[in-house]
C-alpha cells in the first residue's frame, strides 16, 4: 500500500543534512510551508542552499531560518523587501551568498529540472548585468541567454488537500512555485491541510499528481483566511 | 510648470488600454491604473504570482493571506478568474500572450532600453522580481514615470546609466509632462500636458523629440 503520510514535520525532515539544497515554496507568506520550515530549523542542518522567490519576510518561516544562520546561499528573485531585515543584515555582513535570478528564469529553471531539460535559451535578461558571462545565441533574429536547470535535494511546499498517494490541490495564489518545485526535487515534502481518502479529490482538479510528492505532513490548522480572521 | 497628477497619469495610461486586453500592472505608480480602467471595457488583470482576473482590494476584515498580488497586498478574484503556477504565469509573459504591461522606471533610452530594477549603488541590495520578464515579454511595454528626477534631470536619456532591465523593449512612455512613443525613427510626441509648449517639453527632455 502506498501511503506517503509521515507522522510529523520533524520526521519528514529527519534526513536533511548539512550542505543540502532545498527549494521552499511560497511567494512572500502565501504558500510558504511555515510549519515545515520550523521543523527544518529544529533539525539544525547548516550550510544550506535555499531556493525561494524571496529571502524571508518579517519574523516568520524562511526569515527565521536565515536569522539562525543556517543558510550559506540563497537563490531568489526579490530579496529586498520592507520586512526582509534578517536577510538584509546577513547580506550587509557578507554572511550570505546571493544568486539573483529574474523571476521567470527562476521558475523556468525549476521547471526545467523537473522536466529533465538540460538547459534552455531565454530572452529574459539579455543585455543586462544578470546575463553577464552567460552564453547567448541569436535564434530567428532574437537574442537569447542560456540558463541551466535548478535541482534540489528537498522541496518543502504547501498544498491544500491531498490523498495518501500524494495528489495535491492548492489554494488560490498559494499555488505559486509549489507544482514546479515538487517536480524538481529528489524528495518533495508537502504540508497539507487535509489528507483525504483515495477518490475524494476530483482527478480533474488535482494540480500536482502524486508521482511528484514523496512525503505528506498533515498540519491540522484552519486555512489561512480563517486563521487570519481568528487572529484579527 | 503644469504637470499631470499621478491620477491623471494613471487615467491617461488607462485610456490607451483597449477592450479585451490582458494586462500586468507593475508595483508602485502603475498600480494606480487599475482605478482608472474604463468600466465599459473588459480588461483582465494578470498578477505574476498566479492569477488572471484580479479584482480590487477586499473590504476590511475580508483579506485572505492566500490571495495576494505581486506586491504582496491582499486582492480579490473576479468571476472568471483563474489560478496557475509560476512557470505558466511567466509563459504568459515570455510567450507573448500578455498584451500590455505598465512599469515604473528610473530611465528610458531613446531606443527604448529600460532601467528600473537597480540603482547600481554599491551598498544597495539588488532585487529584480519579474521586471526583466515583463520587459521582454509583454507585447506592449508602457512606462509610467516622472519626466525628470528630483534634481531636474531628464529620465529620458540617450543611453541609460543605470543597469538595464531590458534592451529596446519600451513602446510608449507616459510622464507627468507628456506621452511619447518609441519608434524606429526616434521618440515621437503623442500628447503634452495642457499649457506646455513643445519647446518647453524639449527643454526638459534629454534627447531630441519628433512631433
Amino acid at each position: 500500500m502506498i501511503d506517503k503520510r509521515v507522522a510529523s514535520a520533524d520526521a519528514a525532515l529527519a534526513d536533511v543534512v548539512d550542505g543540502m539544497t532545498l527549494m521552499i515554496g511560497g511567494f512572500g507568506a502565501a504558500g510558504q510551508p511555515a510549519e515545515l520550515i520550523d521543523a527544518l530549523i529544529r533539525r539544525g542542518a547548516r550550510d544550506l542552499t535555499i531556493i525561494n522567490n524571496n529571502a524571508g519576510n518579517a519574523d516568520f518561516g524562511l526569515a527565521l531560518l536565515l536569522k539562525e544562520r543556517r543558510v550559506r546561499k540563497i537563490v531568489c528573485s526579490f530579496p529586498r523587501q520592507v520586512d526582509s531585515w534578517h536577510f538584509d543584515k546577513l547580506y550587509k555582513e557578507k554572511a550570505i551568498e546571493l544568486e539573483l535570478v529574474p523571476q521567470g528564469n527562476l521558475a523556468e529553471r525549476i521547471r526545467a529540472a523537473g522536466a529533465g531539460i538540460g538547459g534552455f535559451f531565454t530572452p529574459t535578461g539579455y543585455g543586462t548585468q544578470l546575463a553577464e558571462g552567460k552564453e547567448t545565441r541569436e535564434i530567428d533574429g532574437r537574442q537569447y541567454v542560456l540558463e541551466y536547470p535548478l535541482h534540489a535535494d528537498f522541496a518543502l511546499i504547501k498544498g491544500d488537500r491531498a490523498d495518501r498517494w500524494g495528489n495535491l490541490t492548492y489554494r488560490k495564489t498559494a499555488r505559486n512555485f509549489g507544482p514546479i518545485m515538487a517536480a524538481a526535487a529528489r524528495c518533495t515534502v508537502a504540508q497539507v491541510r487535509s489528507v483525504e481518502p483515495l477518490g475524494a479529490l476530483d482527478p480533474e482538479s488535482v494540480v500536482t499528481p502524486g508521482i511528484f510528492v514523496q512525503r505528506l505532513v498533515q498540519i491540522d490548522i484552519p486555512d489561512a483566511k480563517s486563521r487570519a480572521q481568528a487572529e484579527a | 510648470m503644469k504637470k499631470f497628477t499621478r491620477d491623471e497619469m494613471a487615467a491617461r495610461v488607462a485610456r490607451d488600454i483597449p477592450e479585451g486586453s490582458y494586462v500586468n500592472l507593475g508595483i508602485g505608480l502603475p498600480t494606480l491604473v487599475a482605478n482608472h480602467l474604463p468600466k465599459d471595457r473588459e480588461i483582465i488583470l494578470h498578477t505574476e504570482n498566479g492569477l488572471l482576473g484580479m479584482g480590487p482590494a477586499p473590504r476590511p476584515g475580508e483579506e485572505d493571506p492566500d490571495l495576494m498580488n505581486a506586491g504582496k497586498q491582499p486582492v480579490t478574484e473576479l468571476p472568471g478568474a483563474s489560478f496557475f503556477h509560476h512557470a505558466d504565469s511567466f509563459s504568459m509573459m515570455r510567450g507573448g500572450h500578455l498584451d500590455f504591461c505598465v512599469l515604473g522606471a528610473f530611465q528610458v533610452s531613446a531606443t527604448g532600453d529600460l532601467a528600473n530594477w537597480h540603482t547600481g549603488a554599491p551598498d544597495a541590495i539588488p532585487a529584480v522580481g519579474g521586471a526583466m520578464d515583463l520587459a521582454i515579454g509583454a507585447k506592449n511595454v508602457y512606462v509610467m514615470m516622472e519626466h525628470t528626477t528630483k534634481t531636474g534631470e531628464s529620465k529620458i536619456v540617450q543611453r541609460c546609466t543605470y543597469p538595464l532591465t531590458g534592451v529596446g523593449c519600451v513602446s510608449r512612455i507616459f510622464t507627468d509632462l507628456a506621452v511619447i512613443d518609441v519608434t524606429p525613427a526616434g521618440l515621437k510626441v503623442v500628447d503634452v500636458v495642457d499649457g506646455l509648449s513643445l519647446d518647453e517639453l524639449q527643454a526638459a527632455t534629454g534627447v531630441p523629440l519628433r512631433r
